[in-house]
């Protein structure tokens, strides 16, 4: 993994130790996320953006809405795609060069998350059948890395969707162009929440940070929408679950997902609260 | 997604779906051990239409040497699918979608494979998909962990693997390239029976609470059948059909 931490076997031995107790080296309940804080419009340039810290991992993303040519089998259908990355700058172990197969894995995680919520509602993406249609690019870039990027990048991704900003446009001579004063809200269904857990040893740890990222066993990331149904998840790493655990990382993929849904939304209002 | 072809029946109103199964009846399986010459150890499975080929080699040296580990050995796994596997040609270089799914594979393995007894070599298992029709993965690791047993690696158990999901609003087993296509949910598992412990888990589609756990425990009932034709596959080659 592109993002392990260098941490001794002392510190695992630490946590541990401390799980067995009930607790974590920075003090959270298993079952409780670090803070998330978020600032929307960091980008004023893009067309949504959204800057996330979850506790010391920070990832930036920036919405990009233009026309494109649609997909040939499904003239109907806007577009939407989501990326990740790990800059360089975010940690020593990260290179540059083509992405790896844990940041590949990362962007389809995400992307995932996002794409079977249905939050985006492509069929509105229509400017002419066939022809030409939205594209909606949401692309996540994590800047400073302490463990749990794909929550992260998920939640800034959503949090850029939910306030990113659309123009319109027409066909005039056979090309798409912009109508003036057209914008408008992107239109957005459900708002799809990703809680990553770890397991390290027996216990299941919500939110892991970078020392407990370093030394679990396995994670898994459990995707819910406002329903409260489980839309995708991806088990990680090399160990297994019980089926038991699976069950109790679906319920707490809910309960904690629920709260910060409550987070995400209010970040929305906020923002077009205060224009 | 959204049911791409309305005028196909998913699930009639006998509960028999699109291929003539019932609703917790996988595809036919066949698997095969060994079959390579060169290759340590090898599979071959056919799980419906899906064909896929299986090598393993090793444990041997690391090359590149910086990627070996003092502490133990390293486990490599493409998945990797053939250009004429699929309707529309694949182009032949990894794609985003292989990558994944070879990470997926990989640490669905590592947990049954006794990597520690080997230090400073690697095991690659080289997955060739010669025809797919929906649930490659899941077929991909069923023959890799035969392959691996094949080869001789000391394993704690082997990963058998099969999708469950949602088509109709009902829970079916082994989910098919159609269902995946035009059903709302498709789960691939990967589940070491004897060890109890699920390795590969993965989802999209839409699932209330009590339908994902009902998704979980009907693919992990799926991997125990699973796993009984794996069993059954490697008895074939190193004890003929006796006691069958």
């Amino acid at each position: 993994m592109a993002t392990v931490s260098v941490i001794d076997e002392l510190k695992k031995a630490q946590i541990l130790e401390l799980l067995e107790q009930g607790k974590r080296l920075d003090g959270r309940a298993l079952d409780e996320p670090r803070e998330i804080k978020i600032e929307i419009n960091a980008i004023p340039k893009a067309n949504g953006s959204a800057r996330v810290h979850l506790g010391d991992t920070d990832v930036l993303c920036g919405v990009k809405i233009q026309p494109d040519r649609p997909f040939p089998d499904v003239g109907d259908k806007g577009m939407f795609m989501c990326t990740a990355e790990l800059l360089p700058l975010s940690h020593p172990t990260v290179e540059t060069g083509p992405p790896r197969d844990d940041v590949i894995e990362l962007a389809r995680v995400v992307d995932r998350g996002i794409r079977e919520s249905h939050m985006v509602d492509v069929s509105q993406l229509v400017i002419e059948k066939d022809k030409s249609v939205v594209g909606v690019f949401a692309d996540v870039v994590a800047i400073d890395y302490d463990g749990n990027y794909f929550d992260a990048c998920s939640y800034a991704a959503t949090a850029a969707l939910l306030t990113s900003k659309t123009p319109t446009w027409e066909m005039v001579d056979d090309q798409p162009t912009v109508v003036e004063g057209g914008e408008k809200q992107l239109p957005t269904s459900t708002i799809p929440v990703s809680v990553t857990m770890g397991k390290i040893g027996n216990h299941i740890v919500v939110d892991p940070n970078g020392d407990e990222w370093a030394s679990m066993d396995c994670r898994v990331t459990i995707t819910t929408d406002s329903d409260g149904h489980i839309v995708a998840l991806q088990k990680g790493g090399s160990g297994g679950f019980t089926q038991d655990e699976i069950n109790e990382c679906g319920d707490l993929s809910i309960k904690i997902g629920a709260k910060i849904r409550t987070q995400l939304k209010s970040a929305q209002e906020e923002y077009v609260k205060n224009g | 997604m959204g049911g791409r072809d309305a005028t196909m029946v998913l699930l009639d109103e006998n509960g028999i779906r699109c291929d003539g199964r019932k609703i917790d009846e996988p595809r036919k399986i066949v698997i095969k051990a060994g079959g390579l010459k060169n290759a340590d150890g090898s599979a071959y499975i056919e799980f419906g239409d899906n064909k896929i080929l299986v090598g393993v080699f090793g444990p041997r040296d690391v090359h590149p040497k910086h990627m070996s580990n003092t502490d133990t050995g390293i486990l490599r796994v493409r998945y990797h699918m053939e250009p004429f596997s699929v309707g529309e040609r694949k182009r032949p270089a990894p794609s985003r979608r292989e990558i994944e799914i070879s990470k997926v594979i990989k640490e669905a393995l590592e947990p049954a494979v006794m990597l520690e007894k080997f230090p400073r070599t690697a095991v690659d298992v080289f997955i060739e998909v010669l025809q797919a029709d929906g649930g490659t993965r899941c077929a991909a690791l069923t023959a890799a962990s035969v392959a691996l047993a094949d080869a001789g690696i000391p394993m704690r158990d082997m990963v058998a693997a099969i999708a469950s999901g949602k088509v109709a609003d009902t829970i079916v087993l082994d989910v098919n390239n159609e269902e995946d296509q035009a059903g709302q949910a498709d789960m691939p598992i990967g589940y070491m029976p004897s060890l109890k412990k699920i390795t590969l888990l993965q989802l999209d589609g839409v699932l209330t609470p009590e339908e994902y756990k009902k998704c979980v425990d009907v693919g992990v009932k799926g991997c125990e059948v699973v796993y009984e034709l794996q069993k059954k596959a490697l008895h074939e080659k190193y004890f003929g059909n006796r006691g069958n």
